[in-house]
């Protein structure tokens, strides 16, 4: 019955995403009807990967139709008839194995649980995955797909999609199986059952056989002889007995690390608690901003405006999550990779504090109504950004100082990225708030700059850094090329630093920087591919790690996202992808593609990575695994509808339809938003409970430890907090 | 290579690279920029009471939905007469020592674009009961009620300004709702937010990527027979105020429902109070009706179009006009 019922609402998420699309598919059609031709090889890669997407989908419906039929035959099926077929053309040495293993069944007891749901829920999955997919249908018979910006974006928007496809056929693969093994038992307990109602000769013919059989038996140390065993090279690990529930495979463990300086620990885990704190305050705000946008009379407090809510949310997520958990991992990374202690643990406590106070105030004085001027990213005053400002000075100096004593010749890339990110984060807050250059257009020039390095050479800088430290070290070996890295490096800053004004084309300011900042926007595509190639090539061959880890996971997706959230927002800039982009929705959703997809779950991959290091309390698998779903499929549901929505829209102004319409237009867009921020906002519940697994205060007594801990001189203590 | 080995070289070299592509990119031409643009002859500082409304704009994040510039792209001309341009901006300085220079130019588009909404919407009183509850007289729209900035009189006194709110957005209350200084100050920042004519001579710069020519020619065809849109035209330039059931909200717009303006045989009434805006009506209540023609750039074949459709729906029956009827008439109108 069950079946029944998720069947159907499977099938009324494919109808309500589809409606919206359809009807406004027309009014596109109307406005582009003449035929394109230039885009034709374009137009035929979009198709392919929509074909990939398309057959994968088909596989995962058949093959969980299949199983679901199979579930249903096997409890419809109670005729002896079969059974009796079945025996018929078996000999003794088969009924023998099949009575071994019906006896095996009822020692252990019954297995029964745990395969109709998972099918389900899989094939739920498939489908939520596969409503983009139908819902890009409807556009490619147009020629506004004729637009070079368009095919890549839509080549991109595919792309993680076919990923999650792929990804989700292995897990069918698997659970079919499973259910293939289960069925076979029960078979052949059928057998068992009727050989009962067999005549008794019959039954002794066959017991005599058998008994001859189990007569005969080995002595059982034919391999290992009679000596004890012994592990003398301690190669035996992570050998768990009590394993998860059955269809969820059991991850990797977190390897233990000596030598971790306990006050730093303290130090990395503090930052990641306050980071936790404030992306649950940033998404609750962002998450409630959003559903104003469905719900526009929730409530008629000034606080708690629209107008003053974005912001808060905006720069809670930038400066308080991002940029404090990016920074509690740099204070692991920087002197681990330097191989000395770090300089000075007070100013590492100093910035924490700094940056938490900024935030704090910040957020009140943006709901009190207090803007610096509606600038993006720089709405909080002088004196409270100043504090972050401060903040970023005693950590840069603090990193270089402890690089400048390290105990390597070669300084590692990772070093090269966070320092530079730091640099730059100062340089670009000068930019931003210095009143010299600010009058008139100065300060749209000073804005685009500012709002587009803040998200890459502060945000993108710093991850990439980590990334090179994370990502070898959970793979446990070297990156692809360090050259690469290096070759990333630098043309991330020529052209990343070009691009800024590719917010405001079509603006009043020069025509000359806007083209620029086209072109530089193209060019980012070297360090972006150098990039992906770089972590992509890194997988390759330890690709079966990616199944038994609960970090890599987060990493390839940021991995992807990388690449195509980064060559997305090189498409957003071309003149006539702007033309219909800009202003829109559209480029929310490419800001939550990388600030969440590529910014947010790299961190998650790294929090995860090392935490249980430094804490030795590893987070419930499972609740992990929750965790990745939901933030993975929320963000897809969130971005996907508000890209289409987005293109509606621009589609319809330029249409020179009446603007309320518009909005009309776009409201079942904005609700598919908001369910998808919902599940978002769900995981990073789902998150801080985990983060409170990794650190909770409640001592676990180690029964090794303990003796150890107390003959030791102090500095191998579990952290506590 | 063993440059890159000695941190003090490394750094310095990222720092110095960073440095100066951002002293081209940006600093370079943002000094370039407040320098060489000057104000337009015909632009004002503000003061007063708008001042205090562009604060009151800031600190409530209107920049998040309301962009202030028309791109010279042509779906933007339905925001502005031209393009803006870098003079438009240039009076604009720091707000004050806290405060950075406010252009408020936006990058979201989620509500209309303000650049020139006190030509576009003259209204004080569509501003102040829309931002009481903006669902009141836009039915569709998602934007926040403001209503924070109003307070609830039973007698309102003789200097009070008082909202004239549909009963079924009062919650049964029998008072007033009276605006605070607060709402009348933004309101009178909106009317301020006009596009300044350049100077004579100097023609704006062209709306680009205009609609493609098949389009044109279809509708220059179709003046033979068919007509444009009206219903669509009407909720672009009308519907705010009248309605989309044209009959207007009782104490704030009049009805066009069974108008007898509408109804006259004779239009040149009708298109005299489009071009040039209407006052008679303040005695019973209503306010002042802008040029609307005007200041939206209506052609004959779209005025033409409106009035079909007023004179059309709700119940009117009147006789229908023609686009040339209509051009001659608002030659004829002109001032």
């Amino acid at each position: 019955m069950s079946s029944n019922t998720h069947g159907r609402i499977t099938l009324l998420l494919f109808l309500s995403t589809l409606l919206p699309v359809i009807t406004h598919a027309q009014d596109k059609s109307r406005f582009f009807t003449d035929p394109g031709g230039a885009g034709l090889g374009g137009l035929l890669l979009v198709l392919l990967f929509f074909l990939a997407i398309v057959v994968g989908t088909v596989h995962l419906v058949l093959k969980t139709s299949a199983l679901k039929r199979l579930i249903r035959k096997d409890k419809a099926e109670s005729s002896e008839e079969n059974v009796e077929k079945f025996v018929a053309k078996l000999d003794n040495k088969e009924i023998d194995k099949y009575l071994k293993i019906t006896r095996m069944r009822e020692q252990k007891g019954d297995n029964k649980t745990g395969t109709v749901l998972p099918s389900l829920l899989l094939m739920l999955f498939g489908s939520i995955l596969s409503y983009p997919v139908f819902a890009q249908a409807a556009p490619s018979r147009t020629s506004l797909f004729s637009q070079g910006g368009i095919i890549i974006t839509l080549v991109l928007i595919l792309t993680p999609i076919l990923a999650g496809v792929i990804l989700m056929i292995i897990r069918v693969r698997k659970v079919a199986r499973k259910i293939k093994i289960k069925r076979e038992i029960r078979e052949s307990e059928k057998i068992a059952r009727y050989l009962k109602t067999l005549s008794p000769e019959k039954v002794e013919e066959v017991l005599k056989k058998r008994k001859d059989a189990l007569n005969y038996s080995l002595p059982e140390n034919e391999l290992s002889g009679n000596l004890e065993p012994e592990d003398e090279k301690g190669i035996i690990r992570n050998i768990d007995e009590k394993a998860n529930i059955r269809f969820i495979e059991e991850k990797r463990k977190a390897i233990q690390r000596p030598q971790i300086d306990p006050g730093l620990s303290k130090l990395v885990i503090w930052y990641l608690v306050s980071a936790t704190i404030w992306l649950l305050w940033g998404t609750s705000v962002g998450e409630y901003a959003g559903i104003k946008f469905v719900a526009p009379d929730a409530d008629h407090v000034s606080w708690l405006s629209f107008g003053r809510l974005r912001p808060v949310h905006t720069n809670a997520v930038f400066w308080g999550w991002s940029s404090l958990a990016m920074l509690g991992l740099a204070y692991y990374v920087i002197p681990r990779v330097s191989n000395v202690k770090l300089y000075s643990m007070k100013w590492g406590w100093w910035s924490l504090w700094l940056i938490n106070t900024a935030v704090f105030l910040g957020s009140i004085s943006l709901m009190a109504g207090i803007n610096n001027a509606g600038g993006e990213y720089r709405e909080y005053i002088w004196p409270i950004q100043s504090l972050f400002a401060i903040a970023v000075v005693l950590t840069l100096v603090n990193f270089i100082k402890t690089i400048a004593r390290r105990a390597t010749h070669e300084i590692y890339v990772s070093n090269w990225y966070i320092i530079a990110a730091l640099i730059f984060v100062l340089i670009i807050t000068l930019v931003a708030y210095l009143p010299f250059w600010q009058d008139g257009l100065g300060e749209t020039i000073s804005q685009g700059y500012y709002m587009h390095q803040g998200v890459g050479m502060w945000f993108m800088m710093l991850t990439l850094g980590l990334v090179y430290y994370y990502l070898p070290q959970q793979l446990n070996k070297p990156i692809y090329s360090y050259s690469l890295g290096i070759l990333a490096f630098w043309t991330q800053i020529l052209f990343y630093t070009l691009i800024g004004s590719h917010h405001f084309i079509f603006s009043p300011i020069p025509w000359a920087i806007q083209t620029v900042a086209i072109v530089a926007s193209l060019g980012m595509a070297i360090p972006v591919i150098a990039g992906t190639t770089n972590f992509l090539m890194t997988f390759k061959g330890s690709w079966h790690n990616l199944s038994g880890s609960y970090t890599l996971p987060f990493m390839l997706v940021g991995t992807i996202f990388y690449f195509t959230g980064s060559m997305q927002g090189s498409a957003e800039a071309f003149r006539t992808t702007n033309l219909y982009w800009h202003f829109t929705d559209f480029t929310t959703a490419h800001s939550h593609l990388t600030m969440y997809g590529i910014i947010a779950f790299f961190l998650w991959g790294f929090i995860y990575a090392i935490v249980p290091r430094l804490t030795r309390k590893e987070p419930p698998q499972v609740s992990v695994g929750i965790h990745f779903w939901l933030a993975f499929l929320g963000l897809m549901i969130y971005t996907i509808p508000l890209m289409i929505g987005g293109t509606m829209r621009g589609i319809m102004w330029m249409d020179g339809k009446p603007f309320i319409d518009s909005v009309t237009a776009m409201a079942p867009y904005w609700l598919w938003r908001a369910i998808g921020g919902t599940l978002m906002w769900i995981s990073h519940l789902v998150f801080a409970y985990n983060m409170y697994k990794m650190i909770r205060p409640a001592r676990v007594v180690n029964i090794n430890e303990e003796p150890l801990g107390m003959e030791d001189d102090g500095e191998l203590k579990l952290v506590e907090i | 290579m063993e440059y890159f080995n000695n941190h003090k070289k490394l750094f310095f070299t990222v720092f110095a690279f960073f440095f100066i592509l951002t002293v081209l990119i940006a600093i370079i031409p943002a000094l370039r920029n407040q320098e060489i643009n000057t104000p337009l002859p015909g632009s004002q500082p503000l003061s007063g009471d708008a001042l205090k409304g562009k604060a009151i704009y800031i600190a409530n994040g209107c920049v998040a939905c309301h962009t202030q510039q028309v791109r010279n792209v042509d779906m933007d001309k339905m925001w502005g007469q031209r393009p803006s341009i870098a003079a438009d901006y240039s009076t604009i300085k720091r707000t004050d020592i806290w405060r950075n220079t406010a252009t408020l130019m936006g990058t979201e588009r989620t509500g209309p674009d303000l650049t020139n909404i006190g030509t576009r919407q003259p209204s004080i009183d569509w501003q102040l009961l829309h931002l009481y509850q903006p669902r009141s007289v836009v039915k569709e729209s998602i934007m926040p009620a403001y209503q924070w900035m109003f307070e609830y009189k039973e007698t309102p006194g003789p200097k009070d300004k008082v909202v004239n709110v549909p009963a079924e957005f009062m919650r049964g209350k029998k008072g007033k709702i009276v605006a605070k200084p607060e709402a009348l100050q933004l309101v009178a920042y909106l009317m301020s937010l006009k596009q300044v004519k350049l100077p004579d001579g100097t023609p704006p710069p062209e709306f680009i990527y205009k609609k493609k020519l098949a389009n044109t020619a279809g509708t220059q065809g179709a003046s033979a027979g068919v007509e444009l849109d009206g219903a669509s035209l009407y909720t672009a330039n009308c519907q705010a105020c009248h309605q989309e059931n044209g009959e207007g909200l009782p104490g704030a717009f009049p009805p066009l429902k069974g108008s007898k303006v509408v109804l006259d045989d004779n239009p040149e009434l009708m298109i005299n109070i489009i071009m040039n805006g209407y006052n008679a009506r303040q005695s019973e209540g209503f306010g002042p009706m802008p040029p609307i023609g005007t200041t939206n750039n209506l052609s004959a074949e779209e005025i033409s179009a409106i009035l079909n459709h007023e004179k059309t729906s709700w119940g009117n029956n009147a006789r229908k006009v023609t686009p040339d009827e209509v051009k001659k008439l608002m030659d004829a109108v002109k001032k």
